[in-house]
């Protein structure tokens, strides 16, 4: 991936990342997030792993967001009145939170495999899907069907919630 | 310039960090729920990054072997894509209920368990 390419994309996502926490419309908040989740399916792609970020831009940008803006339709939440701010409760988190960037920035640093560029890959055209597929059904297969249990479970789940008296 | 692994490890790691100040800053529910999935997703990217940059021979369909990601990486991404959505459904229902209950989504309404 160029490197103009990928400080593009990058800096969409943290930037569209900054308007969800920022934005006082759970609406606009919402359409930032499938703004930067798609920003980040292109880093996805740009790392080579295409069946990733096909995947990130169904699921993640179109199923998931969709589940989102329908709950805050159904919910009718208007934009949030500003409220007095908990003081220590800012300072705190921002105080967390800039500390984490600082650890961040140290710890890269120091970490030297870090500093190297990607390696070619073997082949320049790689059938990705197959080789992810393969991987799936052969490694993992346990661990997948599990994955599918889940997903019913989570089905049953969300039924039983739903209703509207619990027995 | 060049991209390094690093590039992407700041990406990644700036992108957990708005999530995380997210998490700790808003007060509406669903907003902190949107930034649990902005902090997910961040963690899917250094996995990919860290697949591409670790490349293992891999027997090729037509014979040979070649330098390829690690495909087991992408797995791990596959899965916790899949599992987030799980949540997503579960956590939304859950929001819901608690909305039909309460008439809120401002987590400072909702202190009942509050020591």
């Amino acid at each position: 991936m160029s490197p103009v390419l990928f400080w593009f994309f990058a800096g969409l996502m943290l930037f569209f990342g900054v308007l969800v926490v920022v934005n006082r419309n759970p609406v606009a908040s919402a359409l930032s997030l499938v703004v930067s989740f798609l920003c980040l399916a292109a880093l996805f792609v740009g790392l080579d792993a295409y069946f990733i970020g096909v995947i990130q831009v169904l699921v993640y940008a179109g199923a998931v967001m969709v589940l989102f803006l329908f709950i805050i339709m159904l919910l009718d939440l208007k934009s949030e009145q500003r409220r007095g701010l908990n003081f220590p409760a800012w300072v705190g988190g921002g105080a967390v939170t800039a500390g984490f960037i600082a650890e961040l920035w140290f710890v890269l640093k120091g970490f030297d495999v870090g500093h190297q560029a990607f390696p070619p890959l073997g082949q320049s055209n790689i059938d990705d899907v197959r080789e992810v597929g393969m991987t799936l059904f052969s490694t993992h297969n346990l661990p997948f069907q599990v994955i599918g249990v889940l997903v019913l479970v989570a089905t049953i789940g969300v039924v039983v919630l739903s209703k509207r008296e619990l027995k | 310039m060049t991209l390094t692994l690093n590039s992407y490890l700041l990406a990644s790691g700036l992108l957990f960090a708005i999530g995380f100040a997210g998490v700790l800053l808003r007060r509406n529910i669903i907003i902190i729920f949107m930034c649990l999935e902005l902090m997910l997703n961040a963690a899917n990217l250094s996995l990919v990054a860290f697949s591409r940059f670790n490349l293992v021979p891999r027997a090729l369909a037509g014979g040979g072997t070649a330098l390829m990601p690690n495909y087991n990486a992408q797995i791990l991404v596959f899965f916790i894509i899949t599992v987030a959505a799980a949540e997503v459904a579960v956590g939304l229902a859950i929001i819901v209920a608690l909305f039909r209950a309460r008439q809120t989504t401002h987590v400072e309404d909702i202190s009942s368990l509050k020591f």
